[in-house]
């Protein structure tokens, strides 16, 4: 398989990952994960530069299989001693593993990578004072945006411009490069005695699709539209999520379709392939090759070619997503869903989930609700979601959803249902698919019948 | 790690273009991890990362770079990009003399656990999965997870500040999954202390094992939490979340500078009920959020928030303290030598009451008795939190009684503090916790009597 690295720099890592992977033993196989990043931070307080912070990192995760036993160890430099350290450590830690017959590096499967490269030069080049002056107007937009607006916890201008390369001695050649920037800003209003946040966020390849009004508009209202919220009594509810929220939902369902939970019996959906898990409305799939996705890639953490993999299609679950080792154990191919760093092993995970268009926009769905609750936001997912049992239960704040309108806002509330019910409990998906910062892509979701905890 | 000399060369780069104050932090990390699941030890991993993060303050401006060229040259680059970053008015001082302390924190790593043979520590981990899966069948699966690092870091600044830190944690996880009728239900323990692999001489890991796999094992009979507010009485050890969550971040002091805490404005005010004092302690001996110094070089200490109901003190790092002319709390730090500092909690915890815990129980007639919770989430401008119960009861009749699938609490952090009504006599320490922050995770250790909050808020999905 041919393949030209992108740029003069992702082959310079290439070659060093490739030189790592040379250095394989006989009955050893030796994979080398290397990357850099440059980047910078801005954030802006009261008018003025917080901080600014710019720097190169960079690092190299070296695995050694021999025998069936995997060893691993990584460093955060790329100079050439601590590769030979790194190296050295991997291989010393082989032999502590207990043999598993399916343990092992990729091998080329003949998949092309489909071709792709947003990469754009002016994230890195832009001059620092343009950085500064965007978090600044930022801030100042937030800051104008209504007259209840007392500050701005901080507004932030970030981008990065990075290169990896992955190189086995199985024969795995794979190298490629991104660039972002993004800016947030988290807005305080206060009235009376209450106070509230709000956060607005914009994303982009290119320094041009920064969309700032957007961001601060999005702070504002969410920091303004909560004055007098409180909790209201405990019943069951119907949820609108927008596209961000509703996003939240997807990532958990996707989260638990990984070969690797399914095979050590960590999914609540590991014997349900081909029955309907979800609403007839969800489709779902996992797609670094849509270059829609600000998480599309050419390749996946072990080498191989990102592809298409369909999760739920019309709400009967189709598959898991699978890396090589998983894959072997499971007896399919790898869906080239190896996601890592340099400080870890490969494992299986979600690269960019899509959940396919319905129909309406969010306010044609809202006006379909007689009583329900619009999230603005979720809070404790990582202590009230279990993803085995498949328990959620989220403190949320909102805004209450009468005769299809949004009307009152509530906090201090919770909602609770388990995964596997809010799933077939979909009874809207909208048309407004929105690509998110993190990759994902999804619309308006509306969910019935969950348990609203209050007053 | 770096020569003093460099040091004070470099310290006068940074300050060279009008700094009005610069620092050196500087880092080497290593780390050890082991992992068994699905009945096989999987992988041992090591890790080593090294740098230097320098930061220049003009104003109200920091510029911050890192490096992982410890060299001179390497640290002088840095120390121009982030004098850059934070261009003053013109040149400032830049002659540094450092004086150099010496860090301690009283008792002294015992075996590090660089020098113990990996075998020892895999043969732990197989010893946990085999106590797991004989406590019953229906103990599915078994994770183990042992962890240790070495942090050595050096701080040194324009104030002539120059101290040093040797740091060594461990850390110790089973998490087992039990398949019964109704589905799968998990059960954790952790355990996890800023010494060496004396640890195990402290805790049996079949023990522990155990207690995960019970966990996981009661759960299987547990019924839909209730939705709605009721008395939640908090286990010993259980539950320092709560204040983590309820008041701790609420009065770290950046986010009170910005107008983003409900504590702000509030210190001398009776913010809780009497009786509860609530202290952040960096000293607290072997305890995972134990500190000799924060990552600025300022020694840990033993800070009262909160004494009998009434609000003492914010919790301060150095440029926090530096505004307002007074001193660090030792309260700066920092996941790595990427980061800048911020304030932070370390080991935070309420001081034991008088009762019995058996009555604070006896005397709820209906309620929920959370032994353990899981991790928690404050929005600190509206002082909402939620934290995750993962080991909890019914109790009826003053007596605990069924156990109840996982779920969220939510309630306010100044009401809530006003509403514990009851603290036994009973304080322990909790399990180990990392604290997220602007993106940022550290190690924090947090500590609880039983006590009684007289109304909380119970996400779960009964009526």
């Amino acid at each position: 398989m041919s393949f030209e690295p992108p740029d003069q720099e992702s082959a310079d890592l290439l070659a060093l990952a490739q030189s790592v992977a040379a250095k394989a033993n006989a009955g050893e196989q030796v994979e080398a994960f290397v990357a850099r990043s440059s980047y910078t931070t801005v954030r802006a307080h009261g008018g003025e530069v917080e901080s600014f912070t710019s720097a190169v990192s960079a690092g190299i995760g070296i695995r050694v299989v021999s025998d069936h036993r995997q060893g691993f160890a990584w460093a955060g430099t790329l100079e050439a001693d601590a590769i030979a350290d790194a190296l050295a450590e991997a291989r010393d830690n082989a032999p502590f593993a207990e043999p598993d017959e399916w343990v092992g590096l990729a091998e080329p499967d003949g998949i092309v990578p489909v071709p792709f490269d947003a990469f754009d030069p002016s994230v890195a080049s832009m001059p620092a004072s343009q950085k500064i002056d965007l978090a600044l107007e930022l801030e100042r937009m937030v800051r104008d945006g209504d007259s209840r607006i007392t500050g701005v916890r901080v507004a932030t201008f970030s981008d990065s411009s990075s290169r990896f390369a992955v190189a086995t001695s199985t024969g795995i050649a794979g190298a490629g490069r991104g660039a972002w920037c993004s800016m947030s800003a988290l807005a305080l209003a206060e009235d009376g005695d209450e106070t509230y946040t709000g956060g607005g966020s914009t994303v982009g390849f290119r320094p041009e699709d920064l969309d700032l009004a957007e961001a601060a508009d999005d702070a504002v209202l969410r920091a303004t539209r909560l004055f007098g919220a409180k909790p209201v009594p405990s019943q069951r509810v119907t949820i609108i999520l927008e596209p961000r929220m509703a996003a939240t939902i997807a990532s958990l369902l996707g989260s638990t379709l990984t070969g690797e939970r399914v095979l050590k019996g960590r999914s609540p959906f590991g014997d349900r392939i081909g029955e309907a898990i979800a609403s007839p409305m969800l489709t779902l799939v996992d797609d670094p090759t849509d270059h829609r996705s600000y998480a599309a890639d050419m390749f996946d953490g072990e080498g191989l070619a990102c592809r298409r993999n369909q999760l739920v299609v019309d709400g009967v679950l189709q598959g898991f997503l699978y890396d090589s080792a998983s894959g072997r154990r499971a007896g399919r191919p790898s869906t080239g869903s190896a996601v890592r760093g340099v400080s870890s092993t490969p494992a299986v995970g979600c690269q960019a989930l899509a959940v396919a268009p319905g129909a309406g926009s969010f306010d044609s769905l809202l006006a379909d609700i007689d009583t329900g609750v619009y999230l603005q936001t979720m809070t404790g997912l990582h202590s009230g979601v279990n993803l085995v049992s498949g328990d959620i239960s989220v403190g949320i704040e909102g805004l209450m959803v009468r005769n299809g309108q949004l009307a009152e806002p509530v906090r201090e509330v919770t909602i609770a249902s388990t995964l596997q019910r809010m799933l077939l409990d979909i009874v809207a998906i909208g048309a407004d698919v929105e690509w998110l910062p993190g990759g994902t892509g999804c619309p308006t979701m509306v969910i019935a019948d969950l348990s609203l905890g209050g007053s | 790690m770096i020569e003093q000399l460099v040091l004070e060369e470099v310290l006068g780069v940074a300050m060279r273009t009008g700094g009005e104050f610069a620092e050196v932090f500087a880092e080497d990390r290593r780390n050890a991890s082991a992992v068994l699941d699905d009945g096989r030890v999987e992988e041992l991993t090591s890790g080593r990362d090294r740098g230097a993060g320098i930061r220049v303050v003009v104003g109200d401006t920091t510029g911050f770079a890192h490096t992982a060229d410890l060299t001179e040259a390497g640290l002088i680059a840095a120390a121009e990009a982030a004098a850059a970053a934070a261009r003053g008015g013109g040149g400032g001082t830049n002659i540094v003399a450092l004086d150099r302390r010496s860090a301690s924190r009283g008792y002294d790593i015992e075996t590090y656990p660089g020098d113990v043979p990996k075998a020892r520590k895999v043969e732990l981990l197989g010893r946990a999965n085999d106590a797991a899966r004989a406590v019953g069948g229906a103990i599915s699966q078994v994770s183990v997870s042992y962890g240790d690092n070495r942090r050595h870091i050096l701080v040194a600044n324009s104030d002539g500040l120059f101290v040093e830190d040797d740091t060594v944690r461990t850390f110790f996880a089973v998490s087992c999954v039990a398949t019964g009728d109704a589905g799968m239900q998990t059960g954790r323990e952790s355990v996890g202390h800023t010494i060496g692999f004396e640890m195990f001489d402290m805790y049996d890991v079949d023990q522990l094992a155990r207690n995960a796999a019970d966990r996981a094992l009661t759960k299987l009979a547990a019924r839909p939490a209730p939705s709605g507010q009721m008395p939640v009485v908090i286990g010993s050890g259980g539950g320092g979340v709560l204040f983590h969550e309820a008041c701790g971040h609420g009065l770290e002091a950046d986010l009170v500078a910005k107008g983003a805490s409900v504590f702000r404005g509030r210190v001398g005010q009776q913010v809780a009920s009497k009786g509860v004092t609530v202290v952040d302690d960096g000293t607290m001996e072997r305890e995972w959020g134990n500190i000799a110094v924060d990552d600025e070089g300022n020694p840990a200490q033993r800070n009262v928030l909160i004494e009998d109901g009434v609000l003492t003190d914010y919790m301060w790092d150095h440029l926090r303290a530096r505004k307002e002319g007074r001193r660090s709390s030792g309260n700066g730090r920092r996941q790595s030598y990427q980061n800048l500092p911020m304030v932070r909690m370390t080991n935070t915890y309420l001081l034991a009451g008088e009762e019995d815990p058996e009555s604070i129980i006896a005397s709820t007639p209906k309620g929920v008795y959370v032994k353990h919770l899981g991790g928690g989430q404050v929005n600190t401008a509206t002082g909402d939190f939620v934290f995750g119960m993962t080991e909890a009861y019914l109790i009826e009749d003053g007596k605990i009684t069924e156990p109840l699938r996982e779920g969220n609490l939510i309630g306010n952090g100044p009401e809530v503090l006003q509403r514990i009504d009851a603290l036994g006599n009973d304080f322990a320490m909790g399990p180990p916790g990392t604290c997220g922050k602007d993106g940022q995770g550290v190690p924090v250790g947090d500590g609880v009597p039983t006590l009684r909050v007289s109304s909380l808020t119970i996400g779960g999905t009964a009526a």
